[in-house]
């Protein structure tokens, strides 16, 4: 039998940029195996979340825990335990998709063997052979974007955060994958994905990003 | 510590892909060099006399030139994200890329300052000096610009804030670095001006990554 597992928990989170309330209000409960959906319009805050739940943003009141244990008490330890993919795909055009995997990977604190061994998987699970040791700026953009999701296997974490995980893909690399945040969730892994595209996510949990909107929330929307 | 090598190569490995930019520094510190004995004339005494100055005022601007580069495409490409969030911790992360940045800046300008030397008349027995005092004083420049640079990480116009930062925090290292050469030049003891190099040295190795780490937290909010 697999331990308990600790849920991650928002509650009452508002999330702040510069002078804006981008949400506020907004909770949630993600238990290991879990997913949690985000969509909204654009700028409803989706990315902020996800940046607010990786640590990288202080909510502006609420409270983000693992379990009973407030997240900002053990900011580096909740960092060594999740998996972010933003917008950005923190690619070197100079280098090879197998040289930057091992880099990540020995950067998350996996043995040289350990790293090679996983860079091995995630690059056959995302099919990126024939690209494997091509600079990267020979790679089109999905290629690109499947590089970057082929970090979340080379150094495995419990919580991953993806945000449009779907933009670039083609279908096949869109039901790859999905068929890899199934097996993620099967082991027990979390995830937290913003998007706009129709994701599949079985049994998971959808926040709709503008319900937690200051004002929109409030006032009835106008037809125009 | 996990990575602390690993990061430093691969900014190194990257220097190495983007060679232009090291070349870049070391021509600007050339050419600013030669400028100078056309502007004051090939009178032996009274370059020798500027020459410590003039080599460390051009060392110092040509390691202004590759700050921004430090951070700035880790920041644009979101590598700065995956950066906070690795096992190593932010002030060491910090540390590995000045680092990084010193060897393929500071480095090959104390390297080939003594071919400049000769440019300037300096006085062939001071030559040691002048290597040594830019081998102390170029990473102090390379710790101080790490801060700067991280600070103005989503500034507009980055590089002209960067340079006023720096400039002023840059006049330590000059008075002393410059400051050896011309003890050694004069005849006096230019030990004192290069063990003060040394502190200030170690004043910004425990200093600077930390306050670099907190400026990169900011910037990745």
């Amino acid at each position: 039998m697999r331990p308990v597992l600790p849920d991650l928990i928002g509650e009452d989170l508002a999330c702040r940029r510069g002078e804006r309330l981008i949400f506020s209000g907004l909770g949630f409960r993600l238990p290991a195996g879990g997913a949690l959906v985000l969509s909204g319009t654009n700028g409803s805050g989706k990315s902020s979340l996800l940046r607010l739940l990786a640590g990288f943003l202080p909510a502006a009141s609420g409270r983000l825990m693992w379990g009973t244990q407030p997240v900002a008490a053990d900011l580096a330890g909740h960092h060594a335990r999740l998996h972010y993919v933003g917008h950005a795909d923190a690619l070197k055009p100079a280098l090879t998709p197998r040289e930057q995997l091992g880099f990540w990977s020995a950067l998350r604190g996996l043995s040289r063997r350990q790293a090679a061994a996983a860079v091995e998987a995630a690059i056959a699970a995302f099919a990126l052979e024939p690209v494997a040791d091509w600079p990267c700026r020979w790679l089109s953009a999905g290629q690109r974007r499947r590089v970057a999701m082929a970090r979340l296997l080379a150094a495995p974490a419990p919580l991953w955060l993806l945000d449009e995980p779907l933009t670039a893909l083609d279908e096949a690399s869109q039901a790859g994958l999905q068929a890899i945040v199934v097996a993620h969730r099967d082991g027990g892994g979390r995830v937290v994905v913003a998007t706009h595209a129709p994701l599949a996510v079985a049994g998971a949990r959808r926040l709709v990003l503008d319900d937690y909107h200051p004002r929109r929330a409030r006032e009835p929307v106008l037809p125009i | 510590m996990p990575g602390f090598l690993g990061l430093v190569r691969r900014d190194l490995q990257l220097a190495l892909h983007h060679s232009g930019d090291t070349a870049l520094v070391l021509a600007f510190f050339v050419l600013t060099v030669v400028l100078f004995p056309f502007g004051i004339g090939p009178e032996p005494d009274v370059l020798a006399r500027v020459a410590p100055g003039i080599l460390w005022v051009a060392a110092l601007l040509a390691a202004l030139l590759s700050l921004d580069r430090m951070f700035l495409p880790d920041y644009e490409d979101g590598s700065l994200d995956l950066i906070v969030l690795s096992r190593l911790p932010l002030g060491l992360a910090a540390l590995a890329k000045i680092v990084a940045h010193w060897i393929s800046s500071g480095l090959p300008l104390a390297l080939i300052s003594p071919a400049l030397a000769v440019v300037v008349d300096l006085e062939p027995g001071a030559m040691p000096i002048l290597v040594i005092s830019l081998l102390l004083g170029t990473p102090t420049l390379s710790l101080i610009g790490g801060v700067a640079a991280a600070l103005t990480l989503g500034a507009r116009r980055q590089g002209v804030l960067l340079s006023l930062l720096v400039l002023p925090l840059y006049v330590p290292p000059l008075v002393f670095g410059a400051g050896a050469i011309e003890a050694q030049e004069t005849g006096g003891d230019p030990r004192a001006d290069l063990l003060l190099l040394a502190a200030l040295l170690a004043a910004a190795l425990a200093l600077a990554p930390w306050a670099a780490a907190a400026a990169v937290r900011q910037a990745t909010e």
